[in-house]
């Protein structure tokens, strides 16, 4: 017998279920209850930089959209510092910039959209920075545990080369499915992102 | 605590991505294996959130919807403490929760089931940890619910929460169910967890010694978030 390790275990994860906007998006369950719903705004009206519009599907390995699925963006702001204590450089933030927010697809066509600003390059390890990128959680019925990946954007062919993270990906056919594609569309730039869980050019996910 | 990283996800505690029984998963379920990451910046931050983002009500499913009477049902407390797994605990963290009414059926335009809807109950709050991590609610037991996956799936009794901790790569959204529900080991959603002393961690005990004497039963609910690592010897993030 040797002494015991006294750590606990962390709690088992459970889908998020069909019902999920009750909780974390009520207005679109269809009812409003909170003065103050989050998520709605990431970047906040101060934020610097190129404000963007993202606009994509979830497809299942049939190819049908999900249409009640969840995400959460979670990114740096322009100048690559995370609204978080757990950056030292998080003083910096722009106020009213939160770098989260919740996005559901819609219950007809499976569409989702947000708007917020391009981040910067995000200090990597080792020193190696990272190429701008967004990341993503994604939940929904049939999915027992969160899915986390990123979106990379394909005006950075540059940066995105170099990226360390990028770069843990063995066949070079998969990279395109982290790379949003740049269009202009009534002077914004709008990326195209589809998120695939199965099948043919399924996205790549990451254990964080 | 600033910069240091995560615990590694021991997923043998969590449920696979494809599990049959559970219909739903088999054409939501990555095929390709996950790639591991190192934690960096963006695993290691996540948003924090203060009382200025939530209501007075915010933690009170019995008054939060109510339209001139109160919900129906068992009234009952939900208590804990999310905690991390190094049993410290996450203070001033956000706990979001939601469920069916007393008669099971959701506050939502894609829920059909005959059970009708409580005009006084919504079905959602949320509140922050406080110092030590506690946390409390007060709500209806939420009732068991017919679903479409076999013919005849019932869901045991349970709410639904989501947490964040201090990191994103914390994240994470679970299930609360109850003591002594017989739906329990009938669940392909609960099944779907490989680990029996998991399992059991997602099933609140009944604690008559937080109820409140002639008004309501409580439940409690604790909730481990991955540890950070300690800084002994640590790899520093901007190299050594």
């Amino acid at each position: 017998m040797v002494q015991p390790l006294d750590y606990i275990r962390e709690t088992a994860s459970q889908t998020a279920g069909p019902y999920v906007h009750i909780g974390l998006a009520p207005g679109a369950a269809g009812f409003a209850i909170f003065e103050n719903e989050l998520g709605r705004d990431i970047a906040g009206p101060n934020a610097a930089g190129e404000r963007i519009r993202v606009e994509g599907r979830v497809f299942d390995g049939t190819g049908a959209p999900l249409r009640d699925v969840l995400i959460e963006v979670w990114q740096a702001n322009a100048a690559g510092i995370h609204a978080s204590p757990e950056d030292p450089r998080h003083g910096e933030v722009e106020e009213g910039f939160r770098g989260w927010g919740r996005v559901i697809s819609d219950f007809d066509t499976g569409r989702f959209a947000f708007e917020t600003v391009k981040p910067g390059a995000v200090p990597g390890r080792g020193g190696k920075p990272m190429a701008p990128h967004l990341n993503l959680w994604i939940v929904a019925r049939g999915i027992n545990i969160g899915l986390s990946t990123r979106m990379y954007f394909s005006d950075e062919p540059v940066a995105n080369a170099a990226d360390p993270v990028l770069g843990l990906i063995e066949n070079p056919a998969r990279w395109p499915t982290l790379i949003a594609a740049r269009e202009e569309r009534d002077g914004m730039a709008l990326y195209r992102f589809d998120i695939r869980l199965q099948g043919v050019n399924e996205t790549v996910f990451f254990d964080v | 605590m600033t910069g240091s990283e995560f615990f590694q996800r021991d997923r043998t505690l969590h449920p696979p991505a494809l599990t049959p029984n559970y219909k739903t998963s088999v054409k939501r379920s990555p095929q390709h294996a996950l790639l591991s990451l190192e934690c960096s910046m963006s695993e290691m931050t996540g948003p924090r959130f203060g009382h200025g983002d939530l209501g007075p009500l915010d933690n009170d499913l019995i008054r939060n919807y109510a339209h001139g009477g109160e919900p129906v049902g068992e009234r009952i407390v939900v208590h804990g403490r999310v905690l991390d797994e190094t049993g410290r605990p996450v203070p001033g963290t956000l706990v979001e929760f939601w469920q069916a009414n007393a008669g099971g059926r959701y506050r939502h335009k894609k829920d059909t089931y005959l059970a009708p809807i409580d005009p006084n109950f919504g079905g959602c709050g949320r509140t922050l940890t406080d110092a030590e991590g506690r946390y409390h609610f007060r709500t209806v037991k939420p009732g068991a619910y017919p679903w479409r996956n076999w013919v005849n799936n019932w869901r045991p009794a349970h709410i639904h929460f989501s947490v964040f901790g201090t990191g994103f790569a914390q994240r994470l959204i679970t299930q609360m169910y109850f003591e002594g529900d017989p739906l329990i080991p009938h669940c392909p959603i609960l099944a779907a967890i490989p680990d029996r002393e998991a399992l059991a961690q997602l099933i609140a005990p009944l604690d008559l010694n937080a109820s409140i004497p002639l008004d309501s039963l409580a439940y409690k609910f604790d909730i481990v978030l991955r540890g950070r690592r300690s800084t002994l010897f640590e790899n520093r993030l901007e190299g050594n």
